[in-house]
């Protein structure tokens, strides 16, 4: 593993990240999570290196226009196979615990 | 009507930024990103498909049409259309969003700037745009089913949306109001949106601050949503303009926030769970290649472009003579213009048209209903006939009381008005002998009244011309009725 | 009487002469294929899922066609194994995670389609990483495949399962996916060839999430046609007009040896060798690992326990999706999906994304510039031969810095094949890596294929394990 001196992310950004990723983490996993994460950022500080102000970004490999389809309905309902994988369901519906806005 | 007198007296020392977030749903057959329908309602989960229940490894496929209809919106609205435009998710997690993101658009919208010219208070506001961008709608949750669950329905997840931004140029509720009427007739002059508010086809959200009047920096603002009406999105604006304004007044500080409005308790709350902590996280969608639209794209879309409303007006009060506010009235949908138009093109008397369709017409098309239809193509009366009726009555073949009735029979039968006319006997007598002969037999029933008007009593000619008309079952020609009339009574 | 399937030395060319020619069925072919991953699966753990009651319906189905003179091309009766990442209407899909465990997809994935239409026999679901996310295959929820070359070593990642299933006669060939070295990586550690193409070569005509390619026995001629959805001329014994260019970075040493000598072979063959500068290329890890991490935290955020997938009951909706997603991902994901979420985060966006996307740009022009000059590049396909199991595992950046050799390819989206050109000390198998231009698919495989004619490494097989067969 490669050292730094300076931490690159703490263990409170590493709880607030969980929780954007809604990911449970305990609080071994944490810790862990916040040293193998500092090291990895580490190395990518080797990016930092590279002047890359003129430089455009690559967001597609490809310049291809997007391809796109004509307007037209081509799926039938299906809803019966379409939920067979459901965790939870009620009639066609999803189930999920209640959503509090 | 508390909340806009709340309003009104923040109004002495604050004044109000409104800008608006308009989603529309776009009237294409299929959704923007999968083959399955883009129709309102069905059984729950019926129009879904792997693509958009957000399955593993699939992937999306533009529809055109959604990109043609942006491109629409865009040339309506004074845009740039950009010739490069990239797509982008927006990141979250709720229930009612297939793959936890949103595809949209960010960085690189496909139309930017432009305006629209509101008619505020009898004049015109002109109010700018931020961006027109393409989108992705949300599937629905059902809260209330089971006491501890939530259900959900896929079927919108895909339908496709045009987000509208408008710069924070409103400062009214009235405005903003006026702004989104303006909006709505737009979209469905160019057929790309039914702007049905309470199916939520047509969604506003509003950001709202307050300053200090006279004060250019902007306040600190609040997103205000769920509203399903123009009139809810006017009372949540007064609100939350008076909220703030007193929040400010008894020195608080206005909080960055989303705020909803509860239309029965007409309030907005602030929406402040843990769940809607958002950090979005917008990166450019690796699954789908940047947007290009090409010059000869928007040319084609150009050339199947309808007349504008804001054009159609102004060419009815400078061509047709007609007074502003028929213009506006006549112009407020596309198919009322249209059906306008062809009873002109049937007859060239557009006042006498104007006052045909704003009366009687457009009472029956709203006692009727008819309206409720994006697109009217039932009318009371034909369009033809109506241009019809309106000649006869300038050919003085009939006079506009028997127009009335002939009217009121072109509805029951849906016959020619002409048709009617000579079926009923109702033409008009204008043979000045059968007049003359009728009023000599009214003035020898009433010599008493013939002494009295000679006497000085001009009241009474109204009676005369009335058992004259009577006496000719109304048939005779009034002007002609009231010159004899005079004549014989000198 | 038929003749006996040799699944370890028949290519799917000539299996697929020997079935047109009726001198054995689909049936007897599969049913081989089935019977040698019973025998080996046990020891190798190359499967998920074995189909096999799909499998000999569909080469029931293929015989018919082929007793009807009606076979649907070189592909069918063929039996053949997919990676558990790709979607197969009706057979498990797990992405070798628990939180997919029990999915069943109601849809093939357009290559799933593209092979069964092709009269291929599905026989199973290949090991891999989780969600493709590795470079050993220990990161499956379903434990690792197992090199056969040694078993105490790793397959390579994330493809493992279809590089093993191939390297070990149990299908004729497969499908892999390639975003970072996928398919190359465990075909180099595993001794056979592997193709990802130009991305977007199959992008245009497919639609499917990751980048595809195939391991296969030698025929990466009919496969690649297959597979990619884009046919695939040439494959001509000629050697490239120009020169080829190799690139020098810390290799083992064996390793460089054996790629040397690979250079020198096609020099004999006519190419004119250089030597040719990536000045970026030591930037293509951190870049892919910002970019590929960013991008998954995203494309799993639809693993919720929503619609399908496990779900694990929680206190509220939040705690429902964290609980979740904490049991049903594994270590290497989480890692993957926490660094790509800092990365796009407020605040962060430019300094990592952004930048690694510009980075990412610098790459794609070093090629460039090469590809001015050459037909293809050499390289090494990894820095070492297999490694043994466990020992990246605690040390995940060492674990990415196996991919240095493939990575870049996949940042500039080239098309690059591997080929076996040598062995270690050990016995363990190397691979050449030959990357060619963006839709230069041809010229690679004609170099590949030149270099497999005047060698025989290609037909090396790792020594059988588990019960004969």
């Amino acid at each position: 593993m490669l050292d730094s001196p300076v931490v690159k992310i703490t263990r409170d950004e590493i709880r607030h990240v969980a929780l954007l990723a809604r990911l449970a983490l305990d609080p071994a996993e944490e810790e862990a999570m916040t040293a193998t994460l500092d090291a990895i950022l580490t190395y990518m500080e080797k990016l930092a290196e590279l002047d890359t102000s003129a430089v455009e970004p690559t967001a597609h490999i490809l310049d291809l226009p997007t391809p796109w389809r004509d307007d037209v309905v081509t799926n039938a309902p299906d809803a019966d196979r379409l939920l067979a994988n459901a965790p939870a369901r009620d009639g066609d519906f999803f189930r999920v615990p209640k959503i509090i806005e | 009507m508390s909340a806009v007198d709340r309003s009104a007296g923040a109004g002495a020392t604050y004044e109000a930024v409104i800008g608006l977030e308009v989603h529309a749903e776009l009237l294409t057959a299929s959704k923007i990103f999968c083959g399955c329908p883009a129709i309102f309602g069905g059984a729950p989960n019926q129009h879904t498909c792997p693509v958009c229940l957000g399955m593993p490894g699939v992937l999306p496929v533009l529809n055109r049409r959604v990109v043609e209809f942006a491109i629409r919106a865009g040339l309506a609205a004074h845009c740039t259309i950009a010739p490069y435009s990239r797509w982008a998710r927006k990141n979250y997690f709720y229930p009612d969003l297939a793959k936890g993101y949103q595809i949209s658009q960010y960085e690189l919208p496909i139309c930017a700037g432009g305006w629209l010219d509101v008619p505020v208070d009898g004049t015109t506001k002109r109010v700018r745009l931020t961006r027109i961008h393409m989108e992705e709608d949300t599937g629905k949750n059902i809260h209330d089913a089971h006491g501890s669950e939530s259900l959900v329905d896929f079927n919108r997840c895909g339908v496709p949306l045009l987000e509208i931004v408008s710069e924070p140029d409103l400062s009214s509720p009235a405005e903003a109001g006026a702004y989104l009427r303006a909006l709505r007739t737009l979209v469905r002059y160019l057929g790309i949106c039914d702007g049905n508010m309470e199916e939520g086809s047509f969604r506003c959200d509003a950001n709202v601050s307050v300053r200090p009047r006279g004060t250019i920096a902007l306040g600190v603002k609040a997103e205000v949503k769920n509203m399903n009406s123009f009139r809810s999105v006017e009372k949540a604006i007064a609100y939350e303009i008076a909220r703030q304004a007193r929040v400010l007044e008894e020195g608080g500080r206005v909080v960055q926030e989303t705020r909803l409005w509860d239309a029965d308790r007409e309030e907005t709350r602030s929406m402040r769970s843990k769940e809607s902590a958002h950090d979005y996280r917008y990166f450019p969608d690796p699954d789908l290649p940047p947007l290009l639209v090409s010059h000869e794209l928007v040319a084609e879309v150009g050339r199947s472009m309808p007349e504008l409303p804001d054009a159609r007006r102004t060419r009815f009060v400078a061509s047709l003579n007609l007074p502003e506010y028929d213009a506006e009235v006549l112009t407020s949908r596309r198919d009322l213009a249209d059906y306008f138009e062809a009873v002109v093109a049937a007859h060239p008397n557009a006042k006498a048209a104007s006052n045909w369709v704003m009366g009687d017409v457009l009472r029956l098309v709203k006692e009727r209903k008819l309206d409720d239809a994006l697109v009217i193509t039932e009318w009371p009366v034909a369009a033809a006939h109506l241009g019809e009726l309106i000649a006869l009555i300038d050919e003085g073949a009939i006079s506009g009381k028997i127009a009335k009735t002939v009217f009121e029979e072109m509805v029951a039968t849906g016959e020619a008005p002409r048709a009617i006319v000579a079926a009923r006997g109702l033409t008009q007598v204008s043979d000045e002998g059968a007049i003359a002969a009728a009023i000599d037999g009214v003035l020898a029933a009433h010599p008493d009244k013939v002494a009295d008007f000679r006497a000085g009593k001009d009241k009474l000619l109204g009676f005369f011309v009335g058992q004259v008309m009577k006496a000719t079952a109304g048939k005779a020609n009034p002007t002609l009725v009231n010159r004899l009339l005079v004549e014989k009574l000198r | 009487m038929s003749v006996e399937a040799d699944l370890d030395a028949w290519t799917i060319a000539e299996a697929g002469r020997r079935l047109r020619a009726r001198e054995l069925s689909a049936t007897e072919l599969t049913r081989a294929a089935l019977e040698r991953i019973g025998a080996r699966n046990a020891a190798l753990n190359a499967f998920i899922t074995v189909a096999s009651d799909d499998a000999l319906r569909a080469a029931a189905a293929a015989d018919a066609r082929l007793a009807a003179g009606t076979a649907a091309g070189p592909l069918d009766g063929i039996p053949v194994a997919v990676k558990d990442v790709i979607a197969t209407a009706c057979v498990r899909t797990t992405a070798a995670s628990r939180i997919l465990a029990d999915f069943v997809p109601p849809y093939d994935a357009t290559v799933t389609a593209r092979l069964k239409a092709a009269g291929a026999i599905i026989v199973g679901k290949t090991n891999c990483d989780e969600f493709a996310m590795g470079s050993s295959n220990e990161n499956s929820a379903y434990g690792s495949a197992r090199n056969p070359w040694d078993l105490t070593r790793v397959p390579g990642g994330s493809s493992g399962g279809s590089a093993v299933a191939v390297a070990a006669g149990m299908a004729l060939g497969s499908l892999g996916t390639d975003t970072g070295g996928s398919i190359r990586l465990p075909a180099s550690y595993c001794g056979v060839v592997g193709m990802k193409p130009t991305y977007g070569a199959a992008a245009k005509y497919l639609r499917r999430r990751q980048q595809l390619g195939v391991h296969l026995e030698a025929d990466h001629r009919l496969v690649g046609g297959a597979g990619a959805g884009t046919p695939i001329h040439g494959a001509h014994d000629a050697a490239p007009t120009r020169g080829g260019r190799r690139v020098c970075h810390s290799v083992a040493v064996s390793y460089a040896r054996a790629v040397r000598a690979a250079v020198d072979t096609l020099g004999g063959l006519g190419a004119r060798a250089g030597s040719a500068s990536l000045p970026h290329t030591e930037y293509a890890v951190a870049t892919y690992y910002v970019i590929a991490t960013a991008e998954a935290s995203s494309n799993l955020a639809r693993y919720d326990g929503v619609r399908y997938g496990s779900r694990l009951a929680g206190d509220s909706l939040l705690d429902m999706y964290c609980r979740t997603r904490a049991a049903g991902f594994g270590p290497e994901v989480k890692r993957r999906i926490m660094l790509g979420t800092y990365a796009l985060s407020a605040g962060y966006y430019d300094a990592y994304y952004l930048k690694a996307q510009k980075v990412r740009t610098l790459i794609r022009r070093d090629f460039a510039r090469v590809f001015e000059q050459a037909d293809v590049i050499v390289t090494p396909t990894a820095p070492t031969t297999a490694f043994r199991l466990g020992e990246k595992l605690a040390d995940p950046l060492q674990m990415y810095l196996s991919d240095i050799f493939t990575i870049s390819v996949n940042l500039a989206g080239l098309p690059g094949i591997v080929v076996p050109c040598g062995v270690d000390d050990a016995g363990l198998p190397i691979g050449l890596q030959i990357v060619g231009p963006p839709f230069g698919e041809e010229v690679v495989l004609r170099t590949a294929r030149a270099y497999e004619a005047a060698t025989e490494w290609h037909t090396r097989r790792p020594p059988r394990v588990g019960a004969a067969s």
